[in-house]
């Protein structure tokens, strides 16, 4: 469990980054943080792993301070997805991937050959690993940045914006992946993106913060959909403009036809099934 | 034209290399004591320099104070100073010590800005977002300097050793005006003699012996480059690239 008491942030020039900001993010759940450029979601991020010193209040994992924490330790410790991927421009992209289990004292035919193995995971060819960062395109490298913070078998995995390069097939698998490694594996998941799709597509808790790191509203992607706390929050998920609304229309064929369902602009997106979902989670 | 010719014939000639001719012969000895000099004044320079630059640009602190200082040190004349230290070690030290103090220590002095200004160039020129990462996967800040930023910053690193080289390779030869040795020596007799073959040839020698320098600093800088940093792409997309020399550091 991550826990946020009080928080707050100014930077040296005087920028308000984060102001009072709490929130408890439950172990093994995907917490996802959407909102605006500019309102403090690498901040928060960044302090779960001291690379931001909070200015006041406090950052707990598992009901410990991360400031009596030793930091090289700690960031050892968490998987961290940097929205610029990051990767050291002078190893090759295996050696990148395995820069956290060789740091730890992992044999390093051994860390790569798990290295490898992450490559896979993350839909990477192979071959790839023989390279240089700058010989990827900016989506493989934000793929190897993923595998790279994976590496360390983490419980906690901060991933900042990590598919934001990556194109819309890919990164509808890695959403799938990472969904599925997240239960598989039972890992604590805070994700940061722009995209309301993607943070209803992955999050157990999605939060929606204004400027500042003020939350606009916390909770499951259903709740949010249900009761949109105001006007700020309706139109970034779209309730305002009709985009989530959708309608039940009977099918052409006189009778015949099945139920269709449509968007609120009236365009058929699917059919209408008896039943439950099998997939409720 | 003659006058060359008359030197390089000098230079070539086996009798100046003979080991029992007479000061300032034989060349070997001259170019020798040339050499420790220069290796001697530029392994103190470095050892204070490359620290501190290091340090430096790893924590971006005492930035000013450092260029400042470093500034004030370039405008010293080095000849100049060679004068004052040997009065003021005259005073302290023997006769035979004051004179190698007094030149080694002049030497640093002229080296220790071109090195430290090519280290903290070097780590600082190191993209940010690459050093916050390293940082940020669980390196020590030791880890950050050694695997991450002097590896990239090397070239501009080895850019500071060589101008500093360079520079001390070729002021070595006032040496001879504290009564030591070195090729100076050989230009210094010329001009007593009024021996072109001795002046022309001593500083044919200089020239040489820089360049020679120089070329090997270039090779060093060719076989550390970092194959990922100049290498943007595989070898068929590649461009026809500019040189990734980095921006030459100013000498003398
Ligand atoms: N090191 C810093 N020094 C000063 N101000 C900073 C620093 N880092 C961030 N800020 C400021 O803090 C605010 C929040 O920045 P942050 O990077 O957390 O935003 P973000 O939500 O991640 O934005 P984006 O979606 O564009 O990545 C911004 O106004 C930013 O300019
Ligand atoms: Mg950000």
């Amino acid at each position: 469990m991550i826990e946020f008491e009080s928080v707050s942030k100014r930077f040296d020039d005087g920028t308000m980054a984060v102001e009072d900001f709490s929130l408890v993010l439950p172990s093994r759940q995907t917490t996802v943080f959407v909102g605006s450029s500019g309102c403090g979601k690498t901040t928060l991020l960044r302090m779960v792993n001291r690379m931001v010193e909070p200015t006041s209040g406090r950052v707990l994992i598992d009901g410990e301070d991360v400031a009596g924490r030793d930091k090289v330790q700690l960031r050892r410790s968490i998987g961290y997805v940097l929205q610029a991927a990051g990767l050291l421009p002078h190893r090759k992209v295996v050696d990148n991937v395995a820069t956290v289990p060789v740091l730890t004292g992992t044999a390093k035919a051994k860390a790569r050959e798990a290295a490898y193995e992450l490559l896979d995971t993350v839909g990477l060819d192979r071959a790839l690993g023989k390279r240089y960062p700058a010989q990827l395109s900016g989506g493989q490298q934000q793929r190897v940045g993923v595998a790279r913070a994976l590496a360390s078998d983490p419980n906690i995995l901060l991933m900042d914006e990590p598919f934001g390069a990556v194109d819309p097939l890919v990164r509808a698998d890695l959403q799938v992946e990472l969904r599925r490694l997240q239960q598989d594996l039972g890992k604590t998941v805070v994700f940061v993106t722009h995209d309301i799709d993607e943070a209803f597509l992955l999050a157990d808790q999605v939060v929606i913060l204004k400027k500042g790191g003020v939350v606009a509203q916390a909770g499951s992607p259903a709740e949010i959909l249900a009761a949109p706390a105001d006007d700020f929050v309706a139109s970034f998920v779209g309730a305002d403009r009709g985009k989530r609304t959708l309608h039940l229309r009977d099918g052409d064929g006189g009778g015949k036809g099945r139920t269709i369902v449509v968007d609120g602009d009236g365009r058929p997106i699917g059919v209408l099934a008896d039943g439950p979902a099998d997939g409720a989670r | 034209m003659e006058f060359l010719l008359s030197a390089l014939r000098w230079i070539a000639d086996p009798a100046n290399w003979d080991p029992s001719a007479t000061t300032p012969l034989p060349i070997q000895a001259r170019l020798l004591e040339h050499l420790r000099y220069t290796a001697v004044s530029m392994v103190i320079a470095a050892a204070i320099a490359l620290p501190l630059g290091c340090w430096i640009g790893h924590t971006g602190r005492a930035r000013q104070l450092v260029i400042g200082f470093t500034g004030a040190m370039r405008a010293l004349p080095t000849l100049g100073l060679l004068f004052f230290l040997l009065m003021v070690f005259g005073y302290w030290l023997s006769y035979d010590t004051a004179p190698i103090v007094g030149a080694t220590i002049a030497f640093v002095v002229l080296a220790v800005p071109s090195i430290l200004a090519g280290a903290y160039a070097g780590i600082e020129s190191v993209d940010r977002t690459t050093v916050d990462a390293a940082r940020a996967t669980g390196m020590t800040e030791w880890q950050v300097l050694w695997r991450v930023e002097v590896p990239l910053g090397l070239p501009l690193v080895l850019g500071g050793l060589r101008s500093a080289t360079l520079q001390v390779v070729s002021t070595v030869t006032i040496a001879s005006y504290a009564g030591l040795g070195g090729l100076g020596r050989i230009i210094t007799s010329g001009i007593g003699l009024n021996d072109y073959d001795l002046i022309l040839g001593g500083a044919l020698l200089v020239t040489a012996l820089a360049l020679l320098l120089d070329g090997l600093f270039a090779l060093a800088q060719r076989l550390t480059r970092t194959p990922g940093v100049t290498d943007r792409r595989p070898a068929a997309a590649r461009r026809p690239r500019r040189s990734p020399r980095p921006h030459a550091s100013k000498s003398a």
